[in-house]
């Protein structure tokens, strides 16, 4: 990786790294007596380690000049590895915590490892680890293709992905350690706040840079997502995570805003993320593998413009609809459930758009496990966005609010369309990468397309039933007009959803090491496909052009 | 309309204001007015503030996750009402940064807990929530109550809020440490002090059965205890009134 660096690229690296094992010091100097000092210590030692890394590489011969006539796909391998690195964490925590809820002593005696400290580690590492890193290493591959341009450089491509990895490894030990801003999708504190903004505005300037470069007129509709996700996702992480923290040597930060604005802000954060991280960019990721996968143009051109311009500006009304009947203000949860309901028009008619993009090719659908993950995601994804704006509207959310419908119905979006589209896209995209004829084992795609559809539904069912049922046992009355349910009679109820949901979990786990095992044994084992010219640019002739 | 979108499609910058431009608009309808229209939050002349081991305790609230499965936020419904008590009031939450209205009940509401159970039930409760409650599925919070309070830095706490707007005074932010200790110490002049300077309301108690030095678990009960106590203006709203009996 550093050989691939140009002399410059190699003397900017350093420094950056000099400079931030001197932040790094700083912070453990500063924060010695509070947590903030450990992640001033965590960072100064991963900062000096790559600095020796660069100065062991720092004479290795230069990058020869015809790197020019090729894509610069290594940071794109090195997002997928990451990315199946984190799921597979990740989804392990996640029913860690499931199991918890069915015998809550399964832990250690330590506050690192209790329920609270360790559910963001599961939100973060399945959100921002695998599909922040999904994102990442996709756009890189999807923009330099879409736009027959390679990457500006070498060098900012390599600080986006270490300097977001980081950013993910200060969340999740931060939790551990207690510390978190408690803004759900937005735990981590000021300075990894902070930290994010400079990566992602370099990350901003490295895809303009690219599109600058672009030899195709057109900016294709992936682009349009991944510029959308990368824009918005700007904005709404620095408007929510605005906080004065206590002192430069405290990790604490008090938020600026309070109460029922704080409340807002928050979600409107939350629900965006949803929209910016966990739709536009995976719509943009669907938008390139499906219809390179199916061999099909896109069906419509019109409707991805009315889908695009509908979901970014539709979006970001609807977060208040998480704060139906609460003290903020009806007019804002009015306007919330509204747009909510109007989403489901640019939703559909993506879903629609990709899955009308198959026609002609089911017959790849039912013989291609990879192809089906997607085709699945996009009908999970009509599915989703139809509940979500059904639960959306107040008497429903009145039920659904606080139960566990709202934990299935953000499983059907996040299992059955964001991880299935990106494994699809991760399947289809790692025999390209790495020049293989193909994934080392196709019926381990397929067993794997089985496990995670059937965790899904099971995890899903089960967690519909227990919301529903607890939503109702809630508000049931009995004859003589008091409540029927003690809050723990409804517990007693849930006990055997949560164990049906644990093995859900469990299943899509198992089927998430199975492509892990599968991606490691591709890239280490399978035979070079000398004829692959994948990374050569090419002198003309569209990639991907959308039907008219 | 798709002719103007064929060409803009061709430019990165417009491309990007417009995203920029379109993804604006609803934040700032939505958001922007809720600090300008005064009746979005109710007016609690004699709203109190966290003391400082309230606030401590908060802390840990959040250090802990506790947020994740309890909300803060009792809705406008019947049955919410009789179950948690009267419903929450934006004014309940002015001064709580961040506020932590919560999203999810894998256990029950606290916007109204405190008062409801005895310090000494909250300490057998965080130490084993199973020793009091059979079916509860809260994990343990053992290390709480052998944990020491870290109090010294509790005066930045407060200059912190004070900058984001809770109006502590300069004396509050001076003597933030030793109220801390005088209010889980009844009987000591710390104890005097910190009723004085926050109100005869306060809670004074050796909150986690110990007096002397100050635990995690004397602060999260003190806060805990505090939970809807900060005003009674909800108890006051027209609805609350009419159901009086």
């Amino acid at each position: 990786m550093i050989a691939q660096l140009t002399r410059t690229e190699r003397q900017i690296a350093l420094a950056m790294l000099v400079i931030l094992s001197a932040v790094g010091l700083l912070m453990a100097a500063s924060g010695r007596h509070d947590p903030l000092g450990i992640h001033g210590a965590l960072v100064a030692t991963l900062a000096v380690l790559g600095s020796f890394a660069v100065i062991a590489s720092y004479y290795r011969p230069l990058p020869t000049e015809d790197r020019r006539r090729q894509y610069y796909d290594d940071p794109s391998k090195f997002g997928i590895v990451a990315a199946m690195i984190w799921v597979a964490f990740g989804l392990f925590i996640g029913d860690w915590v499931a199991w918890l809820l069915v015998n809550p002593d399964l832990t250690f005696d330590a506050g690192w490892a209790s329920f609270g400290r360790i559910r963001p580690v599961h939100t973060t590492s399945v959100i921002f680890g695998f599909g922040g890193n999904a994102l990442i290493a996709t756009s890189f591959y999807v923009m330099q293709r879409t736009s027959r341009a390679r990457l500006p450089d070498q060098l900012s491509p390599w600080f986006v992905l270490f300097g977001y990895n980081l950013f993910c490894v200060l969340a999740i030990t931060g939790y551990m350690l207690g510390i978190t801003q408690s803004r759900e999708y937005a735990e981590p504190e000021w300075y990894a706040d902070i930290w994010l903004v400079i990566v992602w505005v370099v990350y901003f300037i490295t895809y303009l840079r690219t599109l600058a470069r672009r030899k195709e007129p057109h900016i294709y509709v992936s682009n349009w997502y991944y510029l959308a996700f990368i824009l918005v996702v700007a904005m709404l992480h620095i408007v929510n995570n605005l906080a004065v923290p206590v002192s430069l040597g405290h990790a604490k930060s008090y938020s600026l805003f309070s109460g029922v604005q704080d409340a807002m802000t928050e979600w409107w954060y939350g629900h965006n993320a949803v929209a910016f991280f966990l739709t536009s960019g995976f719509l943009g990721m669907m938008y390139y593998y499906m219809p390179k996968r199916a061999g099909r143009p896109i069906f419509s051109y019109r409707l991805s413009i009315i889908s695009f311009w509908g979901i970014t500006f539709f979006y970001i009304w609807v977060g208040s609809h998480h704060l139906h009947y609460t003290a903020l203000p009806q007019w804002v949860q009015t306007l919330g459930m509204t747009f909510s309901v109007l989403l489901l028009v640019p939703s559909w008619a993506s879903a629609a758009n990709a899955l009308l993009t198959l026609n002609g090719a089911w017959h790849k659908v039912r013989d291609d496990a990879t192809l089906r993950f997607m085709m699945v995601a996009a009908v999970f994804y009509g599915l989703t966005t139809f509940e979500g704006s059904f639960m959306a509207i107040r008497p429903v959310n009145s039920l659904s609010h606080y139960t566990d419908w709202t934990i299935a119905h953000v499983h059907a979006g996040a299992l059955g369309w964001v991880a299935m589209v990106t494994f699809g896209s991760i399947y289809a995209s790692v025999p390209w990468l790495w020049k293989r004829e193909g994934m080392h084992s196709a019926r381990l795609v397929e067993a794997h397309f089985w496990l995670a559809l059937a965790g899904t539904v099971v995890y899903v069912f089960a967690m519909w039933n227990s919301g529903i049922v607890q939503g109702l046992m809630w508000r049931t009355y009995n004859e003589s007009g008091t409540l029927a349910y003690s809050f723990v009679g409804t517990l007693i109820a849930m006990h055997p959803y949560y164990i049906a949901r644990a093995v859900g979990g469990l299943l899509f786990l198992i089927g998430a090491l199975v492509a892990c095992y599968n991606v490691y044994m591709t890239i280490r084992t399978a035979p070079r496909h000398e004829l692959e010219a994948g990374s050569e640019m090419p002198a003309a002739a569209p990639v991907l052009a959308p039907a008219e | 309309m798709f002719g103007f979108h064929y060409r803009l499609e061709r430019k990165t910058i417009p491309f990007v204001l417009a995203i920029i431009g379109a993804a604006s608009i609803g934040g700032l309808v939505e958001i922007a007015p809720l600090f300008t229209i005064h009746q979005t939050v109710e007016s609690a002349p004699n709203m109190r503030m966290y003391t400082p081991l309230e606030l401590a305790g908060r802390n840990i609230y959040i250090r802990e996750g506790c947020y994740a499965c309890h909300s803060q936020m009792i809705r406008t419904l019947r049955d919410e009402v009789e179950r948690y008590g009267p419903y929450s009031l934006a004014v309940e939450s002015k001064y709580d940064h961040p506020m932590l209205w919560g999203s999810k009940r894998t256990g029950p509401d606290l916007a109204r807990i405190g008062d409801k159970y005895s310090d000494a039930w909250h300490v057998i409760h965080l130490n084993n929530p199973r020793d009091v409650v059979p079916e509860s599925v809260m994990p343990a919070y053992t290390w709480l109550k052998r944990t020491a309070l870290r109090t010294d830095d509790l005066g930045k706490h407060l200059t912190a809020l004070r900058a984001v707007g809770v109006p502590y005074t300069d004396a509050m932010i001076a003597n933030a440490t030793a109220d801390a200790f005088g209010q889980a110490n009844p009987g000591t002049p710390f104890a005097d002090d910190i009723v004085k300077r926050y109100g005869a309301a306060t809670n004074v108690s050796a909150f986690d059965g110990a007096p002397g030095n100050v635990t995690e678990m004397d602060a999260l009960i003190a806060y805990l205890q505090i939970l809807g106590q900060l005003t009674d203006a909800a108890y006051k709203s027209p609805v609350a009134e009419a159901a009086r009996p």
